[in-house]
C-alpha cells in the first residue's frame, strides 16, 4: 500500500470515528461556522459605522476573509494530527511511529481529520458568494483557478506552520503555544487586507511568513483592482508559490528534526 | 461568617490551583499581544478613513483592546471541565451529600476558576501595554492610565463583573444536568457573549439601532460598561447605574440558576451500588 492510500485509509477511519457520535459533531460544526460568523458581524458592522477601510469595501474585504476562512479551515482540519505530537513525544509514544516503514508525516497527518471544521468552510464559501454577488464579478475559469491556487497555496502555508510548531517540540518536548500567533493571528490579520497595517508588519507577513502571498496578492487579482502596494500581476499570480515553498522548507526541518530526536523514554 | 468558611475554603484551593497554570498563561500572552495589535492597526485605518466624530476615540479604543486582552479569562466562555465530568459519571450525587448550598459551592468554584488566570494574565499584559509599547516607540498603541475616579468605579464595575460572569458560567454548568455534553448551549452561550459584550468590538460601534438592544441585555456588564467606565467614556455620575444594571442582571441570573438546579436535583437518579 502506497502512501496516498495509507492517508485516505487512515482519514476514511478518522470520519467515520467522528460521525458516531452525530448530533455532537453537528453541534461543533454549527458551533464553529457560528462563531466565525459572528466575527464577519463584527467586520460588518465595522464597515457600517466607518463606510470604508482606506478605499476598500465591505465586499472587497470579504473576498479576503471568505478565503483565509476557507483556506484555514482546510488546513485546520488536514493538519490537526500533529497537535497530538507534543504529548506523543512526552510519552515517548513517537518511537513506535519510527519504528514502522512509513513516513512519520503521513503518520501524523493521519490521525485526525477534523470534520467539524466544515462548519467554518460552509461560512467562508457563503460570505465568498456574497462578495462575488455584491462587486458583481463573474467566477471565470482563470479566477477560479487564481483561487485555488491561493487556497492551496494558503494550506500548504499553514500545514508548513503546524510541521514547525511540532518540530519545536523536539527540542522543547513540548508544543509551543507561541506559534500560535502566526496560524490562528495570521487568519485574524488576513481578514482584511494587509495594506491597511503598518509596512514592518506587513513585510514581515510577505518575506518572512508568506501570508499575505497567498491571501492578499492573488485576492488582489481576483478582485481586478489596482494593487495599492503596487504588485504587478505576474507577481500576483505567481505568489501563492511560496506559500507551497514554506511547506517545502518547513518538512527539510522536521526530517532534520527527527534525526535529531531522543526518546524520553521511561 | 461563620457560615462562609467552607465557600472561602474551595475558593482558596481551587485558587490556588489554578494559579499553578503560570506557563500556559505566559505562553498565551504573546499571542494576545499579537491579536491586540492586529486590532489596533485595524481600527487606526477605520478611524483614518472618516472624518465623522465617533461614539467613542481612538485613543480611548486602544485602551479598550488592552483591557479586553488583559481581562480575557474572565468572560464565561467555557463550562467547569471538573463539572462535565461529574455529571458525566454520575459523580454529581456526590455534591448532595456536602453539607453545603450546591449553587453556592458551584458559584465559589467558578469564581476561583475565573480570578486565577485572569490576575495571572492582567498583570503581565497591563505592565506590557502601559510601559513596554512605549519603550518600543509605539507610545500611541499604549493602555493609558485612567484618572482617579474611572480607575476607583472601574475597580467596582469589575467585581460585578466578576459576579455577573460567574452567574452566567454557573447557569452553564447546570445546563449540564439536561444536555449532558453541553455543546449546544455553551456554543450558543460563547457565540452570544462574545458578540454582545463588546469582545469582538466594541460596543458603541455597532450600529447605532442595535444599541438600546445591547443595553438591555446582561452581557454588556462583562466588558463593555467597565471598560467605559475606566477610559471616562462613561461619566463618573453615571457609575452607580452601570453598578446597578450589573447586581440586578446577577440577581435574576443567580435566582434562575438556582430554581434550575433544584428542579434538576430533583430528578437525578444515582446509579449503581
Amino acid at each position: 500500500m502506497n502512501e496516498l492510500a495509507l492517508y485516505f485509509r487512515y482519514i476514511g477511519i478518522s470520519i467515520r470515528g467522528q460521525l458516531q457520535y452525530r448530533s455532537s459533531f453537528i453541534l461543533q460544526a454549527i458551533g464553529h461556522g457560528l462563531m466565525t460568523g459572528i466575527e464577519f458581524l463584527g467586520v460588518w458592522a465595522l464597515f457600517h459605522r466607518f463606510g470604508q477601510l482606506r478605499g476598500w469595501s465591505l465586499p472587497e474585504a470579504a473576498m479576503f476573509y471568505g478565503t483565509i476562512s476557507v483556506t484555514f479551515s482546510i488546513a485546520d482540519a488536514l493538519a490537526r494530527g500533529f497537535d497530538q505530537f507534543g504529548n506523543m513525544v512526552k510519552g515517548g509514544d513517537f518511537d513506535r511511529l519510527l519504528v514502522r516503514p512509513r513516513s512519520t508525516v503521513v503518520q501524523l497527518i493521519g490521525q485526525e481529520f477534523t470534520l467539524r471544521r466544515v462548519g467554518r468552510f460552509a461560512q467562508g464559501i457563503v460570505v465568498l458568494a456574497w462578495a462575488f454577488s455584491a462587486l458583481h464579478l463573474s467566477l471565470s475559469i482563470s479566477t477560479a483557478a487564481l483561487l485555488l491556487l491561493a487556497i492551496l497555496g494558503g494550506v500548504c502555508l499553514f500545514s508548513g506552520l503546524v510541521v514547525l510548531q511540532a518540530t519545536s517540540a523536539f527540542w522543547t518536548t513540548e508544543s509551543l503555544e507561541v506559534w500560535n500567533a502566526f496560524t490562528y493571528g495570521g487568519v485574524f490579520m488576513s481578514q482584511y487586507p494587509v495594506a491597511i497595517y503598518r509596512p514592518w508588519f506587513r513585510q514581515f507577513f510577505t518575506f518572512v511568513i508568506p501570508l499575505a502571498c497567498v491571501n492578499y496578492f492573488p485576492v488582489i487579482a481576483v478582485l481586478r483592482r489596482k494593487d495599492p502596494l503596487g504588485s504587478p500581476a505576474l507577481f500576483q499570480w505567481l505568489a501563492p508559490l511560496a506559500g507551497i515553498a514554506f511547506l517545502a522548507v518547513a518538512l527539510q526541518v522536521w526530517k532534520f528534526g527527527v534525526r535529531h530526536y531522543r526518546s524520553t523514554g521511561s | 461568617m461563620r457560615g462562609m468558611k467552607p465557600y472561602l475554603a474551595i475558593f482558596s484551593a481551587r485558587f490556588r490551583m489554578m494559579m499553578q497554570y503560570r506557563a500556559a498563561a505566559i505562553a498565551g500572552l504573546w499571542t494576545q499581544i499579537f491579536f491586540g495589535l492586529v486590532m489596533i492597526m485595524t481600527y487606526e485605518s477605520f478611524y483614518g478613513s472618516t472624518k465623522q466624530t465617533q461614539p467613542i476615540s481612538f485613543a480611548q479604543i486602544v485602551s479598550y483592546v488592552w483591557l479586553g486582552q488583559a481581562l480575557l479569562a474572565l468572560l464565561p466562555w467555557n463550562v467547569d471541565s471538573e463539572v462535565r465530568a461529574m455529571v458525566r459519571s454520575g459523580a454529581v450525587a456526590y455534591e448532595l451529600c456536602r453539607p453545603v448550598d450546591l449553587y453556592s459551592l458551584w458559584f465559589m468554584r467558578a469564581m476561583a476558576w475565573r480570578t486565577a488566570p485572569t490576575i495571572l494574565r492582567a498583570v503581565p499584559m497591563t505592565l506590557l501595554a502601559m510601559f513596554a509599547l512605549p519603550l518600543l516607540g509605539l507610545g500611541e498603541w499604549r493602555l493609558r492610565p485612567p484618572s482617579a475616579a474611572g480607575g476607583l468605579g472601574f475597580a467596582g464595575a469589575m467585581v460585578c463583573a466578576l459576579l455577573l460572569s460567574c452567574a452566567i458560567g454557573t447557569l452553564m454548568n447546570i445546563s449540564l444536568m439536561w444536555t449532558v455534553s453541553g455543546d449546544g448551549v455553551v456554543i450558543l452561550l460563547t457565540a452570544l457573549v462574545s458578540l454582545l459584550s463588546g469582545m469582538i468590538i466594541p460596543l458603541p460601534l455597532f450600529p447605532d439601532w442595535a444599541q438600546p438592544l445591547l443595553r438591555a441585555l446582561p452581557f454588556a456588564g462583562l466588558v463593555d460598561l467597565p471598560y467605559r467606565v475606566y477610559l471616562g467614556n462613561i461619566a463618573p455620575s453615571g457609575l452607580p447605574s452601570v453598578l446597578l444594571r450589573q447586581l440586578l442582571w446577577t440577581g435574576a441570573l443567580v435566582l434562575v440558576g438556582r430554581w434550575l438546579l433544584a428542579r434538576g436535583m430533583r430528578k437525578i437518579v444515582v446509579q449503581g451500588g
